[in-house]
C-alpha cells in the first residue's frame, strides 16, 4: 500500500495527503492508498502545487499496523518522525518529559 | 578581521533584496519550483528531508563575537535553538521558514555574512587552517590571500556556472589542517629562501563517489600571480570539464582522464596569456587586505605562565584539557584554545544558542572578540594569554563545554546524514554518539592518542570518510543502513585515502568494530608514542582486517 507525501510550501514541513485531500502533518491520517489510487493522488496534487501549497509530492511504501501506516524504508520513517537523534530529538524529549 | 567596503555592503544588501523579491514571487506563485529552485540555491538555501535548510558562509572559518551572537540570535528566533557547524567551516540551520529566510539574511548582512555561493556550481566558499594567523609553525598567514580568492570569485560571472561545484583551501602552515590535498584546488604558502612569497598549488584533489589526491601543479607560484593562475586553471575547467555526466563533472575527474601533463600545459599557455595584466595582484593591495588581518595587541607574557602550571598541578582535569585543546600560538605565553562541539554522546557540530553566546562572550573576554571554525566542526579562540587558560575552561566546564577530546578518538568528523539529509543512505549522527559513548572515559581516549574517525551517511562523502584513519561510510543495503570501514587515510601533508576494511557492519556493529580496531592498535603498537597511523603504516591493513571478520561473525 501507499500514501502520498510532499513538502510545504512556506515551511518546507513535511505532509501527507488525507482521505479528504487535504495535507496534514500527522502520518496517521495519511489516506492509504493502492498504487493505481496513489498514482492519480499524486496527480491530483499537481493542483497543489500549483495552488503554492505544497512542492514534489510523491507516493510511499507502507506497512499498515495498529497505529497507522509505516513507511518501508528508513528515509521516509525519518522523514515522517523526524529526526532520531540529534539537538533536535534531544530538545523533542525533554520537551515531552517536562 | 576583514571589514566590509561601501562596494561589499552594497552587493549584499542588494542581493538580500533581490531574494526577498524572488521568495514573494514564488510564493505568490510568479515563479515555479522549478524556476526557483536555482535561486534559492544561490542563496544557500536547500530543501532537505524535514524542511528547508539555510547554509551560511563563515569564509575561511573567521568569525568576530558579534556575528556569532548574530547566528545565536537567529537560532534562537528563526530557527530551533541551534545551529550546525560543518566540515565547510559553515553553519547550517537546519528548520527555517521560507518566508523568513530573507529576513534571516538581512540580519546576516548587518553583520558582513551571507549566503551567497554556499550552494551551486560555482566557487564555493573559501576555507583555510583554522589557527590562521596565530599558529606557531605558520609561514604566512593564508587569511588575506583567502579574502583575495573571496572578492575575486563571488558572483565571477565566467565561473558562475560552471560543470560543478569548485572548492578552495588555503594554509599558511607546512602542516596541513586545511584538508587542501583533497579541494579542488590547495594551495600552501610558502617562502623561498630569498624571502618571496608564493604557493605550492596542487589541483584535483575530491572526495565524493570517485576519491582523487590532488596533483602538485606548481611548485611555487608567486604571490601576485595568485588570480592569474587560478583564473586560468578554472578557465581550462570550464572549457574542459565536463558535463555530460554529473558524477564525471569534477575538475578531479579532467585530472584523472586528461593527465596532469596535459592540464598543466593547458593552464600554463592560459596563464601565459594573461598573466601581469589586470589580475596581477598589487603588493599594495595585499598589504591593504592583510592588514585586516594583523594580529590583535597582545601583550608580551613570559613563554610559561605559573597560573597556568599551578592550575594544571592542582587539577587533573584541566591538565588533561590543555594536552588535548591548547595550540601552540606564535606568541609566547598565548595560545589557541580548542572549543570542542563534541561532548560525550552529542551531535558532532551542533551549538545551541546558549553556548553560541557563550563562545561570544568568552571570545571578548579573553580573545580580542575572535573565533574560528574548524573544517573539524570545533570552534576556537586563536588568541588567549596562557593566563586566561583556567578562567577560559572553567567557564566552559560550567556550560558543558569542556571536552577534552580534540583531535582524539570522540572527536568525530560526522555529517548531518539521513537524519537530515535528503541525499543521505544512511544515519551518521548516531554512529558517531554510539562511538563517542564508547571511548567516554578520558583516560582511555588519551591512552589511545591521535585517532580521526570520520562518517559520511552516503557516497558525496561529506563526512571525509576517505581521508579518516577510520573512515566510516553509510550504505542503504536493500532499504537498510548498512557500513563500510576503510583504515588508514589522512587528509594532512602526507594524505592517504584509506583502504577498505572488508565488506561491512549493521549499525549495531559500527562501536564494536571501531573497539576492535583500536584494540589491535594498541596491541600492535610498537609504543605509546607511535600513534594510529604510525602503526597502520608499519604493519598494513591485514592485522586489522583479521580481526574484524571476527566482528562480523
Amino acid at each position: 500500500m501507499q500514501i502520498v507525501t510532499a513538502n510545504r510550501l512556506t515551511d518546507g514541513r513535511v505532509v501527507f495527503r488525507t482521505a479528504e485531500g487535504r495535507w496534514s502533518e500527522h502520518l496517521a491520517v495519511a489516506a492509504v492508498l493502492d498504487p493505481t489510487a496513489a498514482a492519480e493522488a499524486v496527480v491530483a496534487a499537481a493542483g497543489d502545487v500549483a495552488a503554492r501549497r505544497i512542492v514534489e509530492p510523491y507516493a510511499v511504501e507502507v506497512i499498515v499496523g495498529a497505529a497507522g501506516p509505516v513507511p518501508k524504508t528508513m528515509r521516509e520513517r525519518i522523514r515522517a518522525g523526524g529526526p532520531t537523534s540529534g539537538t533536535e530529538a534531544a530538545a523533542a524529549r525533554l520537551a515531552r518529559a517536562a | 578581521m576583514y571589514v566590509y567596503d561601501s562596494f561589499d555592503r552594497q552587493f549584499v544588501t542588494a542581493r538580500v533584496a533581490q531574494f526577498r523579491d524572488q521568495v514573494a514571487r514564488r510564493l505568490c506563485g510568479e515563479l515555479t519550483e522549478e524556476q526557483f529552485r536555482p535561486l534559492r540555491l544561490m542563496n544557500g538555501v536547500y530543501l532537505q528531508l524535514h524542511s528547508y535548510m539555510l547554509r551560511v558562509a563563515i569564509p575561511y572559518g573567521t568569525l568576530s563575537s558579534r556575528q556569532l551572537r548574530t547566528l545565536a540570535r537567529i537560532a534562537r528566533t528563526h530557527d530551533k535553538g541551534y545551529g550546525h557547524f560543518t566540515t565547510r567551516q559553515n553553519i547550517q540551520f537546519n528548520w527555517p521558514s521560507l518566508e523568513k529566510i530573507p529576513d534571516i539574511l538581512a540580519e546576516l548582512a548587518e553583520v558582513e555574512m551571507h549566503a551567497i555561493q554556499t550552494s551551486g556550481n560555482c566557487i564555493r566558499s573559501i576555507t583555510a587552517d583554522h589557527f590562521a594567523g596565530a599558529a606557531a609553525d605558520e609561514v604566512v598567514d593564508p587569511r588575506p590571500y583567502a579574502e583575495i580568492l573571496r572578492q575575486w570569485s563571488s558572483v565571477h560571472p565566467e565561473f558562475s556556472y560552471l560543470p560543478r561545484k569548485f572548492k578552495i583551501a588555503v594554509t599558511g602552515a607546512h602542516d596541513d589542517r586545511a584538508a587542501i590535498r583533497v579541494h579542488d584546488i590547495g594551495l600552501e604558502l610558502v617562502k623561498r629562501g630569498d624571502g618571496a612569497v608564493g604557493f605550492v598549488v596542487f589541483v584535483g584533489g575530491g572526495l565524493g563517489r570517485s576519491p582523487f589526491l590532488a596533483w602538485k601543479l606548481r611548485d611555487f607560484l608567486p604571490e601576485q600571480d595568485l588570480l592569474a593562475y587560478v583564473e586560468a586553471i578554472l578557465r581550462v575547467y570550464n572549457l574542459y570539464g565536463r558535463r555530460d555526466n554529473k558524477y564525471k563533472a569534477r575538475i578531479k575527474i579532467l585530472m584523472h582522464e586528461a593527465g596532469c601533463a596535459t592540464v598543466r600545459d593547458e593552464v600554463e599557455a592560459e596563464f601565459e596569456r594573461i598573466r601581469d595584466g589586470a589580475l596581477e595582484l598589487p603588493a599594495a593591495d595585499v598589504a591593504r587586505i592583510a592588514r585586516h588581518f594583523a594580529l590583535p595587541p597582545l601583550t608580551d607574557r613570559p613563554a610559561v605562565s605559573d597560573r597556568e602550571e599551578a592550575a594544571k598541578a592542582a587539577d587533573p582535569i584541566f591538565a588533561r584539557f590543555v594536552a588535548t585543546n591548547v595550540t601552540p600560538h606564535k606568541l609566547p605565553g598565548h595560545a589557541s584554545l580548542t572549543i570542542s562541539l563534541k561532548p560525550i554522546g552529542g551531535v558532532p557540530g551542533d551549538a545551541t544558542a546558549d553556548e553560541m553566546d557563550l563562545v561570544a562572550d568568552l571570545a571578548d573576554r579573553f580573545g580580542h572578540g575572535e573565533i574560528r571554525v574548524s573544517h573539524r566542526q570545533n570552534l576556537i579562540l586563536p588568541h588567549v594569554a596562557r593566563d586566561d587558560l583556567p578562567a577560559i575552561h572553567a567557564a566552559l566546564l560550567a556550560a558543558g563545554l569542556a571536552t577534552a577530546n580534540a583531535g582524539l578518538v570522540g572527536d568525530t568528523i560526522t555529517c548531518p546524514g539521513l537524519d537530515f539529509c535528503a541525499l543521505a543512505n544512511a544515519r551518521s549522527i548516531p554512529v558517531a554518539q554510539d562511538i563517542s559513548q564508547r571511548f567516554a572515559d578520558p583516560a582511555r581516549a588519551a591512552a589511545i592518542g591521535p585517532l580521526d574517525i570520520k562518517i559520511s551517511g552516503c557516497i558525496n562523502a561529506c563526512g571525509h570518510h576517505h581521508v579518516g584513519a577510520i573512515g566510516i561510510l553509510g550504505v542503504d543495503r536493500k532499504g537498510e543502513e548498512f557500513y563500510q570501514i576503510t583504515l588508514g587515510g589522512s587528509a594532512d601533508d602526507d594524505a592517504r585515502l584509506g583502504d577498505s576494511a572488508g565488506p561491512g557492519f549493521w549499525p549495531n556493529q559500527v562501536a564494536d568494530a571501531v573497539e576492535t580496531v583500536v584494540d589491535t592498535y594498541l596491541a600492535r603498537r610498537a609504543s605509546p608514542a607511535e600513534t594510529f597511523l604510525a602503526t597502520y603504516r608499519r604493519i598494513g591493513l591485514a592485522p586489522f582486517k583479521e580481526a574484524l571478520a571476527d566482528v562480523v561473525r
